[in-house]
């Protein structure tokens, strides 16, 4: 029953999204650019809280999952989509953003397995740098434009593509673990070891959890590329990451409405945040502390028990 | 040939790196936690240099060695104050807190640092030129050139070394570190005062990166507000390569990573992924020997 | 999470969507009183003088062109935004400039990288931008809105070819390329050739990482293979300490490199071991024409006694190229203004006169400055 509730508020998410879309014409660009990076930071927030949030692995190089899906995206689109006829344009985007997001995917196997053994902090310096690594590869690889990146992506990231995403990865991630097997995750979150003694395989779970995430950052990187037409490996650094993870620590974390809030709040803020200046950074830091210090449960979580879900 | 000289050039690099390498690993051995800010220290510590050094022109006029060497303690001392106040501020009160807390909280004192220090009212965020403390000459032997000050920096990380190694092993502090590090409960209830030596742990280890903070400024004379970030992930990854908590495996992190970039550098072809070396170190270590080279494995107890 | 979860995250998607369908303030048009001209730069971060620098002359053509009354009737109003030097950025300012401040033009940047981040976005909103001192031929190969007043990397790479080859009669050379700029990479692949051609051998190419303070490795290799010359093409802040540190390992062969040693930076971190090296670049102050040396004083009047370095003139150019264009095409509008730009002959411009060619670049001279005694010192021009 909850099902069918959710899949209609599903359905009825991306129906809005594609109307307003297609009547975005009319609306100012660079709101409507704005609209979209709210739709795609919370794609990524809602995605990572997968990893730290419900499974509590600590993940700190999420952009590299976002640069992978967001190059391979803009790659084949540049090498297949360009050229091609107008009616299948969408399709060639559609199938670019799975196949960056199931490359994204793989890399995140590839980080989870090794997780396997670490916890807490070491696993945070690892995730941070196979983030780095992915950077590296992607500045030396000739294929994908090394330094320079790629540009001249076709623009074709719109409100609907993005809203849409948005509406099935909450979707996705919200089923997963309010779903009996999704329990799991929570379980290990809480105490891995007593959630082992269960029954519960942790190692399934961590990897899963990684792997889902990693593909909904793959698909957000490929609408980040297609909207913003060029893509730099520099863009995917330790500090894109750090952004990702601060929308999920204010969320809450394991608090999926919390999270999205978080996402619309911060990616809203950015511009009056510019006009400050200087002094962006240095208010950005202290929100941090802060937040930690005072409240690091979350801004949006009310009386919510640790492991407990939204 | 120049296998020699990259030798030396590398462990010139390689004990800025165990430095502050030894500052990571004590404060992960006492508060089993990833100091984050410990690299912006380092910043400050060349800084604090930049600043004292015409000062001290003026008492012992330039490039003396007396004055460099009051340079040095006295930007020791300062970061040695700032470490303990970063702890005293930031961490102690999130003392019982989930780890990961305490990690995102040092990540953000140390972007909080970073971004402060760029404000064109403090620092600004343009490179400076760091003033010539010693004068550098070539010194030749054995086909190789070599830096004066490169040798000294050898030389005094050798003594530091050696003094923290003393102070550790030989000390009525240094045994309750070790006490600390190995159970904390028990040591309290052995009577050490534990916050007591958690802030020596940090004083120490800032002071040592505000040392290697100013030695890595005299080799590239340009400083600004975000350079210890590099040599600052170098350095972490040094301490786990040895084993984090372990401090002779600290310095051997050290030097062993800073001859490995050094030597892949100077390979045509290879040293595009220079970068990239470090990371694949850390990863690889942690994947295969978790310890580090001369750690021991902990068993996690249920 | 229940379906309570569902819902509010449909209403927050939907409440959304239709607040952004509020701002249906359409794209903004130009101001009727004013012409807004946008200007993107590196004030802060690793380049932060070639911004400042580039800032300081396009503002000083702004003010210039205000003072005397402005272009069709109207004053300019200059909207600066700061990339920090971070990559990403560009992209962000370029399009709040444009669909939010409603800029007819974009002047900017001097770094190539970041101009081909907003050179698509100028393309593809029909916006002319002119760069005053990006050097990658991609740029203006972006589209025909695009155009630059300095000349190109090809050009540049085979006058400091030339130049080693004449000059400092260098028979064997090494390249150390910046990885992470293309700028680097590009003048690199230029000077190669040119070299080449000209007989010269190349005997070492080694990468380092734009911001690495550690050059010592790669140097050892380099003084192991014995060059005549290093060929540098990077960034002040790596090119002093490349210096400093070849010095240290005993590499006593000249240093040289491309426009992207220009800045006083130079001098103040390399300090001696800069001394005699040698780099190309786009103006020399000390060259006399009457329009240079009328620039100049201006400058230094503006500017506390500051002299002016290549950005400055370069930007200072390119501010004046865009308002003579505006005053041949006899409006603001983005394609007539992109036409009066393609079709500018012998613009007589402070870095030497400005003629278009077919690619949207400049056609123009280079000047080969040498470090002495702490100040850059004319050398030669190399005409194209």
């Amino acid at each position: 029953m909850m099902h069918v509730g959710a899949k209609r508020s599903l359905l009825g998410a991306i129906l809005i999204a594609v109307v307003v879309s297609l009547l975005s014409a009319q609306f100012n660009r660079y709101y409507r650019d704005v609209a979209i990076d709210v739709a795609i930071n919370i794609v990524l927030a809602v995605s990572l809280n997968l990893i730290n949030g419900h499974t509590g692995q600590f993940s700190l190089g999420h952009a590299g999952f976002m640069a992978v899906g967001g190059y391979i995206a803009a790659k084949i689109t540049l090498v297949f989509g360009v050229a091609a006829a107008a009616w299948s344009q969408p399709l060639i985007f559609l199938g670019a953003l799975l196949t960056g997001g199931i490359v994204a995917a793989l890399a995140g196997l590839a980080v989870g397995v090794p997780s396997l053994r670490l916890r807490g902090d070491y696993l945070a310096i690892v995730t941070l740098g196979f983030g780095e690594i992915i950077r590296v590869i992607f500045q030396t690889s000739e294929t994908f434009g090394a330094a320079t990146g790629l540009v001249a992506i076709p623009k074709w990231t719109t409100l609907g593509w993005g809203f849409g995403v948005a509406a099935i990865t909450v979707y996705v991630v919200g089923s997963l673990v309010n779903s009996t097997y999704g329990r799991g995750f929570l379980a290990v979150h809480d105490d891995e070891i007593a959630a082992g003694a269960m029954g519960i395989n942790p190692v399934r779970y961590k990897v899963t959890a990684f792997v889902v995430g990693a593909f909904f950052a793959g698909v957000a990187g490929g609408l980040f590329a297609h909207s913003k037409t060029t893509l730099s490996p520099t863009g995917f650094d330790f500090m894109k990451s750090i952004d990702i993870v601060v929308m999920v620590i204010l969320g809450g974390m394991g608090n999926t409405v919390g999270v999205i809030i978080a996402a619309v709040l911060l990616t809203a803020v950015q511009e009056p945040l510019r006009a400050l200046g200087p002094l962006r950074g240095i208010v950005f830091a202290l929100i941090i502390i802060v937040l930690m210090m005072l409240r690091p449960q979350g801004l949006f979580s009310f009386g919510k028990k640790k492991g407990a879900n939204a | 040939m120049h296998w020699l000289q990259q030798l030396v050039n590398g462990l010139a690099l390689g004990s800025i790196y165990a430095l502050i390498a030894l500052g990571y690993t004590m404060v992960y051995g006492v508060l089993r936690f990833i100091n984050f800010a410990h690299s912006d220290v380092l910043m400050l510590g060349a800084y604090s240099a930049f600043y004292l050094a015409p000062r001290m022109e003026a008492v012992f006029g330039p490039q003396s060695a007396v004055g460099t060497l009051f340079i040095i303690i006295a930007a020791a001392a300062i970061c040695a104050v700032i470490g303990i106040l970063i702890e005293l501020l930031a961490y102690r009160p999130l003392r019982n807190r989930p780890k990961l807390t305490v990690l995102i909280t040092a990540i953000g004192v140390s972007l909080f640092i970073e971004f402060t220090c760029q404000h064109g009212a403090v620092f600004g965020a343009d490179t400076k030129a760091f003033p010539k403390l010693l004068p550098s000459r070539e010194l030749h032997f054995a086909g190789i050139e070599m830096a004066s000050n490169d040798l000294l920096v050898l030389v005094l990380t050798a003594v530091l070394l050696f003094a923290m190694w003393f102070i550790v092993q030989r000390t009525k502090i240094g045994m309750a570190i070790r006490a600390v590090s190995f159970n904390e409960k028990a040591a309290a209830l052995m009577g050490v005062n534990v916050n007591r030596v958690i802030s020596f742990t940090f004083g120490l280890g800032s002071a040592l990166a505000a040392v290697a903070g100013i030695f890595y400024a005299m080799r590239a004379p340009g400083i600004e507000p975000l350079m210890g970030v590099q040599p600052g992930v170098r350095a972490f990854i040094a301490a786990v390569l040895g084993g984090i908590g372990n401090l002779p495996g600290a310095a051997l992190g050290g030097l062993l990573l800073g001859v490995l970039e050094t030597v892949a550098g100077g390979i045509p072809g290879v040293s595009i992924y220079r970068d990239g070396i470090a990371f694949a170190i850390l990863i690889l270590i942690l994947i295969f020997r978790p310890a580090g080279l001369l750690g021991r494995a902990v068993i996690e107890k249920v | 999470m229940r379906k309570s979860t569902f819902l509010k995250g449909t209403f927050t998607l939907a409440a959304i969507a239709f607040t952004l369908g509020a701002f249906t303030a359409c794209n903004k048009g130009g101001s009727s009183t004013e012409i807004i001209v946008g200007e993107f730069a590196s004030l802060t971060g690793k380049e932060a003088t070639f911004g400042g620098s580039s800032h300081e002359g396009t503002q000083l053509a702004i003010e210039q062109l205000n003072a005397a009354g402005g272009v069709l009737g109207k004053k300019f109003k200059l909207i600066t935004e700061d990339n920090q030097t971070k990559a990403g950025e560009s992209a962000t300012v370029v399009n709040k400039l444009i669909s939010k401040d409603g800029a007819v033009a974009i002047l900017g940047e001097v770094a190539s990288s970041r101009s081909l981040e907003a050179a698509p976005i100028c393309q593809s909103n029909g916006v002319p931008m002119i760069s005053p001192s990006s050097t990658n031929p991609k740029v203006t190969e972006t589209g025909n809105f695009i155009f630059r007043v300095c000349f190109i990397d090809p050009f540049q790479g085979t006058v400091m070819a030339n130049f080693a080859t004449k000059t400092l009669k260098a028979k064997k050379v090494a390249v150390f390329t910046d990885v992470k700029s293309d700028y680097s990479k590009g003048l690199a692949k230029y000077f190669k050739e040119g070299f080449t051609k000209a007989g010269g051998q190349i005997v070492s190419e080694l990468d380092f990482n734009g911001g690495d303070k550690d050059f010592k490795g790669q140097l050892t290799t380099i003084k192991g293979a014995n060059p005549d010359a290093v060929f540098v093409p990077g960034y002040y802040t790596d090119a002093a300490l490349i210096c400093i540190q070849a010095k240290e390992i005993g590499l006593n062969v000249p240093l040289f490199g491309g426009d992207g040693w220009e800045s006083d930076t130079l001098t103040k971190l390399g300090k001696e071991a800069v001394e005699g090296n040698y780099f190309s670049t786009h103006y020399a102050p000390d060259v006399a024409t009457d329009l240079s040396k009328k620039f100049v004083a201006d400058y230094q009047k503006r500017y506390n006694g500051k002299l002016p370095d290549a950005m400055a003139a370069l930007g200072y150019d390119s501010a004046m190229l865009l308002a003579d264009a505006m005053k041949r095409a006899g409006s603001t509008d983005g394609a007539k203004v992109r036409d009066a730009l393609a079709a500018t002959k012998d613009f007589p411009a402070v870095a030497g006169n400005i003629t278009i060619n077919e690619k949207r670049d400049a056609v123009k001279s280079a000047v080969i400055l040498k470090v002495d005694g702490g100040k850059f010192k004319f050398v030669e021009t190399v005409n194209p």
